[in-house]
C-alpha cells in the first residue's frame, strides 16, 4: 500500500498542520494536539469534548465548530490522547457551565478520559462524561471490554453540540447524550483490512473473495469471516443484526458510513438496499446521511447506524451545524 | 540495596529492549489488536529516559514515580494508563527511602501490579500483561532470574487463552492461538531488572 505522507512518525502533526491552514475558524494546537472551535469559550454554555485515536477522520477533530463539538484531542493512529490533552481541551472550553466528554467505550479511551476527568475536576471544571457503545457485533459484554463506539458518536456529538449550543445545563446536555446513545445501534463490515503507517502492511489478512462480519473501527478482524456477498445480502444481514437488538417504535435516522475505502457510488447503492431492508421490517426513516464519517483509515467496507428518535431529538438533529465534516443550516 | 542508580539502569534498560523489540510487539499487536504496541511502547519509554536524564530524580520511588507520569503523557491508548499506574503505584509504595531491599521491591511492585488490576479490571487468564506480571511478583522473591523466567512463560502462556479484556477481546474465540502482546512487553520489563542487577 503506498501511501501520501513523508514519514510514519508526523503524519497526525502533519494532518493537523493541515486542518490549521485550511480552516482558520478553527484554533489548531499542534504541539499539544488540541483542535478548539476559535470562539471558545462561548459564554454560558456547556463545553463538548471528546478525543480518540486518529484515523478515522472527519471524527473528531471534523466535527468541531458551532452546533458539534467545541473541542477534540487526536491521539496517535489508533491510540487514545493522553489525559494532558483533555485537561487543555476541557480549559480552553469551559465558561463556567461545565463540560461533557464523549467517550468511545474503549478501553484506553475510557482509562485516559477518566484520569482526564480528575485532572480537571482538580483544576475547578465541572467534568461530566457519556460513553458511547452502540457496535453489537460484540455480543458478550461479559467476557469482552463491552460494546464498541462507532457511528453513533456522530449522532451524540451532533445532538448534544445543538443542545450545548442553544444553552442548556450540563446535566440536559449529558442526558441528551446517554439517550441518544441508548437509542443508537450500529453493525459493520469490512471487504478489506486497513494499513496503519506504522506497520505499513495490512493489519490482516482478508483474501479476494471474502469479507468480515461485524469489523469495528480499528483495523481488527470481525467475528466471522465469510465468502463475499452482494450489497443486497450485506444489508440485510448488517439491518437484521442491528433490528435484532433494537426495536424502533419511532421513526430513526440511518447513517450508512464508509469505512474508508469505498466508493461513495457504492455506499449509495448500498445505502438504498439499506433502506429496502427498513421498508421490510417497517421501519420509518426520518433522514438519512451516506458518507465517508467515522472512518479506519483506507479500509473498504461499511457501517450502518440507526438511531430513534423522537421529535426533540430530530429537532435537535436538524439544528445548524458548522463544522469541516459536517455543515448545514448555516 | 537498589538504589536510584539501579532503578534508572532498569528504565534504560526496558527501553533498549523496547526499541529492539517494538517490530515484533507491533507484529504480535496486528492479529488480535491494532498493529502499535511497539511504537507506542518505543515512544513512551524514550521520554522515560529523556525525562530521568533532565530531571535525575535521586530515590528509587521517585525513579519509578516520573516514569510513569511520562508513560501517562506520552503513550495514549491502554497501555499509557496502565504502564503509568505500574510504575508509579510501585513507586509511591517505595517511599522516599534512597536505597530499598529486594523485599521491598517486591511488596511495591505487588501493590503496582493490583492497581494495575484495579485500573484495568482484567484477572489472571484474561490474556492480558496481569498474565506475565502476577507469576513475575510471586518469584521475584527467589530472584530477578526467576522473575523474568517466570514472566516470559507467563506471556507464552497467554498463547492459547480466549482473551476477555481490551481490543483483542473483541474477537472472541478467534484471539486464541496468538501471544497477548501486552503480556510480550510486560516480560521485557522484568526481563530488564536482571540485566539492570547485572546479573
Amino acid at each position: 500500500m503506498r501511501m501520501l505522507i513523508n514519514v510514519a512518525e508526523t503524519v497526525v502533526a502533519d494532518a493537523l498542520r493541515g486542518m490549521a491552514a485550511a480552516h482558520p475558524e478553527l484554533t489548531v494546537d499542534v504541539d499539544n494536539r488540541v483542535i478548539v472551535r476559535r470562539d471558545a469559550p462561548v459564554a454560558g454554555r456547556v463545553g463538548l469534548v471528546s478525543g480518540g485515536g486518529s484515523g478515522h477522520e472527519p471524527l473528531h477533530g471534523g466535527f468541531v465548530g458551532p452546533g458539534m463539538l467545541s473541542a477534540a484531542c487526536p491521539g496517535e493512529v489508533f491510540t487514545s490522547p493522553v489525559p494532558d490533552q483533555m485537561v487543555r481541551a476541557a480549559a480552553a472550553v469551559d465558561s463556567g457551565a461545565g463540560v461533557l466528554f464523549i467517550v468511545k467505550n474503549y478501553t484506553g479511551d475510557v482509562l485516559n478520559f477518566d484520569m482526564a476527568a480528575e485532572l480537571a475536576e482538580d483544576e475547578g471544571i465541572r467534568v461530566a462524561k457519556v460513553l458511547v457503545d452502540d457496535d453489537v457485533a460484540v455480543t458478550d459484554s461479559l467476557y469482552t471490554a463491552g460494546r464498541r463506539g462507532t457511528g453513533a458518536t456522530l449522532f451524540v456529538e451532533k445532538i448534544a453540540g445543538a443542545a450545548a449550543e442553544e444553552g442548556a445545563p450540563l446535566e440536559a446536555v449529558e442526558a441528551l447524550a446517554r439517550q441518544v446513545n441508548e437509542n443508537s445501534r450500529s453493525f459493520g463490515v469490512a471487504l478489506s483490512a486497513c494499513t496503519t503507517p506504522a506497520k505499513g502492511s495490512p493489519t490482516f489478512d482478508l483474501p479476494t473473495g471474502e469479507l468480515e462480519l461485524g469489523v469495528g473501527i480499528h483495523g481488527e478482524p470481525g467475528r466471522e469471516r465469510r465468502a463475499m456477498m452482494t450489497s443486497h445480502e450485506i444489508a440485510d444481514f448488517a439491518v437484521h443484526a442491528v433490528l435484532d437488538d433494537l426495536a424502533p417504535r419511532n421513526p430513526v435516522l440511518l447513517l450508512v458510513n464508509g469505512m474508508g475505502g469505498t466508493p461513495l457510488l457504492e455506499l449509495y447503492g448500498f445505502s438504498a438496499e439499506v433502506q429496502r431492508v427498513l421498508v421490510e421490517r417497517g421501519v420509518p426513516v426520518a433522514r438519512t446521511l451516506v458518507g465517508n464519517y467515522v472512518t479506519s483509515l483506507d479500509m473498504a467496507g461499511a457501517s450502518v447506524t440507526l438511531c430513534q428518535v423522537d421529535e426533540e431529538l430530530l429537532r435537535l438533529w436538524d439544528a445548524p451545524v458548522k463544522t469541516p465534516g459536517l455543515r448545514w443550516g448555516v | 540495596m537498589l538504589n536510584a542508580d539501579f532503578f534508572r539502569r532498569w528504565m534504560t534498560v526496558t527501553a533498549v529492549s523496547v526499541d529492539r523489540e517494538a517490530e515484533r510487539l507491533t507484529e504480535l499487536d496486528s492479529p488480535i489488536g491494532d498493529a502499535d504496541h511497539g511504537s507506542n511502547l518505543q515512544r513512551g519509554f524514550t521520554a522515560v529516559t529523556a525525562a530521568l536524564e533532565k530531571e535525575a530524580p535521586d530515590t528509587p520511588g521517585a525513579v519509578l514515580a516520573l516514569a510513569g507520569r511520562q508513560l501517562i503523557s506520552t503513550v495514549g491508548g491502554a497501555s499509557g494508563p496502565l504502564y503509568g499506574t505500574l510504575l508509579r503505584r510501585t513507586g509511591k509504595a517505595l517511599g522516599d527511602a534512597p536505597e530499598v531491599t529486594g523485599e521491598q521491591l517486591t511488596d511495591a511492585l505487588r501493590t503496582g501490579v493490583d492497581a494495575v488490576m484495579a485500573l484495568g479490571g482484567a484477572a489472571p487468564g484474561d490474556k492480558t500483561m496481569i498474565d506475565a506480571l502476577v507469576p513475575a511478583v510471586d518469584a521475584l522473591a527467589e530472584s530477578f532470574a526467576a522473575a523474568k523466567s517466570a514472566a516470559e512463560e507467563g506471556a507464552v502462556a497467554t498463547t492459547p487463552l480466549q482473551a476477555r479484556k481490551g481490543r483483542a477481546s473483541y474477537l472472541g474465540e478467534r484471539s486464541i492461538g496468538h501471544q497477548d502482546p501486552g503480556a510480550t512487553s510486560s516480560a521485557l520489563l522484568i526481563a530488564a531488572l536482571v540485566e539492570a542487577a547485572g546479573e
